[in-house]
């Protein structure tokens, strides 16, 4: 036996034990599981033939020696509550430390008397059965990972479900905290977000390790279904310890004149892959996705989004940035797809690279795919380093060289931070990529 | 407007003619280890080609077809039903009195009149798989440029011809540049001495004239020390109903502050499969330029590159692709930077019409220690009709931070206010398509040489001709 069938039984053996000890009903859910593994099991790990794959480590994706199913005792759960705090207004939370419900706030009397539904994915098994077979996991991921989409499949067992009714407008963010609390930890953070009709939403969702040393494993999966007219703002904050493996699986549906606004926030993990499909299914929706990466020791982080637009007079719009410190290396690789007949598309997507040290790697692989004649779609990319006259310019008033560069770079990033709809989320967005050059410095 | 333009009406007859064949050598179809003996044999090669054409060929079945990540088209060439090799008359002519009447007629449609040779530095012209002709003007070849078909080159000039001979391309490169090295025959071998600058542009035509056959062509030129060339090569070939593969091998070297000029017009019929591999090394301060346009074909595969080896080389690729109905012109350039102060430009503009596909891969590649690497890329693709379908796929890395690489690249269609403007002052809607064309592609086809931008602009007006009304 080989290493990677020994590798496949121990996942399997796993997965029997989870299946053994998760509530047995509705029978869906556990088919669903059932099925979803066997999907892992027969897909092929991420090869060099395949084109999503370029020029990504591939060596740095083992993931059988991390403990799948496990449900570790959480010790210092309060800590973690307490370290929960990006927002200090908002309309409901959870606070999940490695896959188990620590904390909750519940959505207002008054939102759930609207139909407004903010639960946990354990409890929309049970009584959201019908909803959550409509809608969960029901866009294929199609960038690259779907063998680790059958696995979170597989796997999962919370995470969060925010649905909000026809014509119900929600002020303040929904915020959902998933924490990697213990060595190898494989974690399989869930959430999804369905507005109905004419509706509104905002969802920040923050991925954080509980300290710099454990390393862990999180395979998460976020998809948003936008109504007609109804409008979902989500965010990511992705700030685990530089010794995790993470993958993060986005992908949102536009209906018609629908608005999803995306922007994530990625500064953690060992090696990090992130998928973003935004599917615009609707006329006249409008997407935006936004990202923002800054890494440095040898830190990957690799990123692969598509923009299909299959329906006509959608606009989209994309702009990832990103910083390079030390031998860190970032992908991106972007494509605009434009079906036929989707006409008067209106798309873009743009990536800019900074690299800061003369180790650093920047790759970059813009796309586009049109078969539709009547539309405007362009594609930029750049990859540079600051400019010896912007340095120049800080240190002639007496500011030194590393705090030049440093605050140059925040200046970089604010065109993202900017995005983000609610100001304590861009001062602790701030936060986070200060802390990251602070350790540097 | 968009009623009108669904249609498409293409005189594809223009290439559209051909001439009995009569080749006293044949191959026969299909590709094994006889093939290559029997080339071998009838070229008179020495056992160096042949054990090199012998590893090709071993290489070639070995590599997978690029499927994963190119077009599935490709599938549909039957490697068993080709011709590798056919030649008329195994030398080359050298006297234009002595080139068969027929051919001379062939020339004639393709637009090299007789007279026009006064012009040119040297012709080698390309009838099937052998030179029909060649002829270097006494002024050159007194310069010392040697300029001749490969074959030749291998018999007289082995010791220039084998040292950069697969280096700039390796046979394993890729399928086709294998398939390339196991069977090649024709192209040309230019090597211009020190210090030369050949004034007039060096020209060859290539045809094909015979169903079913591929053409392998193989040309070499080496640019010495400070020296200048420029090589045009221009293709129409005649239409069959089964396809035609032709799979090039070019290689360019251009040593310490050389510079090098590359310039393509493809219009193969839209049976061929075009399938070419084109790369020049630039040593310091050396420029290698394409000018690469593809008009014809079923299918293009083709990225010009250039490994920017010594300090300030550059590198350039220039292209035009024109995709009509039926047609995928997959086009694109490499650039790979190896050097400091190495800097590379790559203007890419496509226009696809009626059903046609247009393609753009790049990649521009920067190691790390390096610095002062500027690239910049430019791809903007023109849609015609409902149908049009324009792709961009560029790599790009950049390794540390003392380099710069910026990329853009846009889609549109013609504007229908620009169309309206000019039909109110008379023109009729095609005269304001072809116009409107010209004008996207105008700021490239001021870059080449003069009788070609003449050509290409004739070309995209025929092309232009009936896409709309």
């Amino acid at each position: 036996m080989n290493l990677e069938e020994t590798a496949e039984k121990s996942i399997s053996s796993a997965f029997e034990k989870h299946l053994a000890a998760s509530d047995s009903t509705p029978s869906w859910w556990t088919e669903f599981k059932k099925d979803s593994f066997e999907k892992f099991s027969s897909l092929p790990m991420p090869n060099r033939k395949n084109e999503y794959w370029r020029f990504s480590n591939l060596k740095g994706i083992k993931i059988d020696d991390y403990s799948f199913g496990e449900h570790a005792l959480i010790e210092d759960a309060y800590d973690l509550i307490e370290r929960s705090s990006i927002l200090c207004q908002h309309s409901g939370s959870y606070v999940f430390a490695d896959n188990q419900t620590v904390h909750m706030q519940q959505a207002a009397a008054e939102l759930r008397e609207k139909g407004v539904i903010w639960c946990t994915l354990r409890e929309a098994v049970k009584h959201h059965s019908e909803l959550l077979r409509d809608y969960f996991m029901k866009q294929e991921a199609d960038l690259g990972s779907e063998k680790f989409a059958a696995l979170h499949s597989a796997f999962v067992e919370n995470g969060v479900l925010l649905y909000v009714p026809k014509g119900v407008e929600v002020e303040d963010p929904f915020v959902v905290y998933n924490w990697a609390t213990s060595a190898d930890a494989a974690i399989f953070p869930h959430t999804l977000v369905i507005t109905e009709e004419f509706s509104k939403a905002q969802i920040v969702e923050a991925q954080f390790s509980k300290n710099e040393a454990d390393r862990a494993f999180s395979c998460g999966v976020t998809h948003l279904f936008a109504g007609c007219g109804s409008k979902i703002d989500y965010t990511l904050l992705q700030d685990y310890n530089e010794q995790t493996l993470g993958f993060q699986i986005n992908s949102n549906i536009a209906g018609k004149d629908a608005t999803v606004k995306t922007a994530s926030v990625n500064v953690g993990c060992r090696q990090y892959r992130s998928e973003t499909h935004g599917r615009i299914k609707g006329a006249g929706a409008h997407v935006d996705m936004y990202s923002l990466a800054v890494t440095d020791a040898d830190q990957e982080i690799d990123q692969r989004t598509l923009q299909t637009h299959s329906a006509a007079h959608a606009t989209s719009n994309l702009l990832f940035k990103n910083a390079l410190q030390d031998s860190s290396k970032t992908i991106f690789s972007g494509l605009i797809k434009v079906d036929e007949g989707a006409q008067q598309t209106d798309a873009y997507q743009t990536n800019r690279n900074l690299l800061l040290s003369n180790k650093a790697e920047a790759n970059s692989l813009p796309g586009l795919e049109i078969e539709a004649n009547d539309v405007k779609c362009s594609h930029g990319a750049t990859t540079a380093q600051i400019e010896d006259e912007e340095i120049f310019y800080m240190l002639a008033r007496g500011i030194p060289r590393h705090k030049a560069q440093e605050l140059i770079v925040y200046g970089f990033f604010e065109e993202i931070i900017d995005e983000l709809s609610n100001e304590s989320l861009a001062e602790n967005a701030r936060r986070i990529i200060q802390s990251k050059f602070q350790k540097n410095a | 407007m968009s009623d009108t333009a669904t249609e498409i009406h293409v005189d594809r007859d223009k290439g559209d003619f051909k001439y009995e064949e009569s080749h006293k050598y044949d191959a026969g179809v299909g590709l094994s280890e006889k093939t290559i003996d029997y080339i071998c044999d009838v070229k008179g090669e020495d056992d160096w080609i042949k054990e090199f054409r012998l590893k090709a060929l071993r290489v070639f079945e070995d590599k997978p077809m690029p499927t994963n990540w190119a077009t599935k088209d490709l599938e549909n060439i039957d490697f068993d039903k080709i011709r590798y090799y056919l030649a008329g008359d195994q030398r080359a002519k050298k006297n234009w009195d002595d080139v068969p009447d027929d051919v001379k007629a062939t020339f004639e449609r393709l637009g090299i009149p007789e007279n026009e040779r006064k012009f040119l530095a040297g012709v080698e012209a390309q009838f099937d798989s052998e030179a029909a002709y060649s002829n270097i003007k006494e002024s050159v070849g007194k310069q010392g440029v040697i300029f001749m078909g490969s074959t030749e080159a291998l018999m007289k000039h082995p010791e220039i011809f084998k040292k950069w001979f697969g280096k700039v391309i390796p046979t394993g490169d890729n399928k086709f540049s294998a398939l390339n090295s196991a069977v090649f025959s024709g192209g040309s071998f230019i090597y211009v001495p020190k210090g030369v600058k050949v004034s007039h542009p060096l020209q060859a035509y290539f045809r094909i004239n015979a169903e079913n056959f591929g053409q392998f062509e193989r040309t070499l030129i080496i640019a010495d020390e400070g020296s200048e060339v420029t090589y045009m090569e221009g293709c129409t070939a005649p239409k069959f109903d089964t396809a035609t593969l032709h799979s090039a091998v070019v290689e360019l070297v251009a040593l310490k502050g050389a510079k090098i000029e590359y310039v393509t017009v493809q219009n193969w019929a839209n049976n061929v499969f075009n399938l070419v591999t084109k790369r020049a090394i630039a040593h310091e301060d050396a420029v290698v330029k394409w000018i690469d346009c593809n008009i014809g074909s079923r299918l293009t595969m083709k990225y010009p590159g250039v490994v920017l080896k010594g300090k300030r080389a550059r590198g350039e690729v220039l292209s035009i692709a024109l995709a009509n109905d039926a047609q995928h012109q997959d086009t694109g350039a490499k650039m790979i930077h190896a050097a400091d102060e190495t800097t590379s430009n790559v203007i890419s503009k496509s226009i696809s019409v009626g059903e046609g596909r247009s393609t753009y891969r790049g990649q521009v590649h920067m190691p790390k220690r390096l610095k002062g690497c500027k690239n910049n890329t430019e791809c903007d693709a023109l849609l015609i009709n409902a149908k049009s379908r324009t792709d961009t796929y560029p790599a790009i890395t950049v390794r540390g931070d003392e380099n710069s690489v910026q990329h853009e690249a846009s889609v549109s269609k013609v504007s229908a206010e620009q169309i309206f403007y000019m039909q109110q002052r008379g023109l009729s809607e095609a005269e304001a398509m072809s116009l409107s064309v010209n004008g996207f592609v105008n700021d490239l086809t001021r870059e080449f040489p003069m009788e070609y931008s003449v050509e290409l602009k004739r070309l995209i007006e025929l092309e232009m001709e009936g896409s709309v009304g």
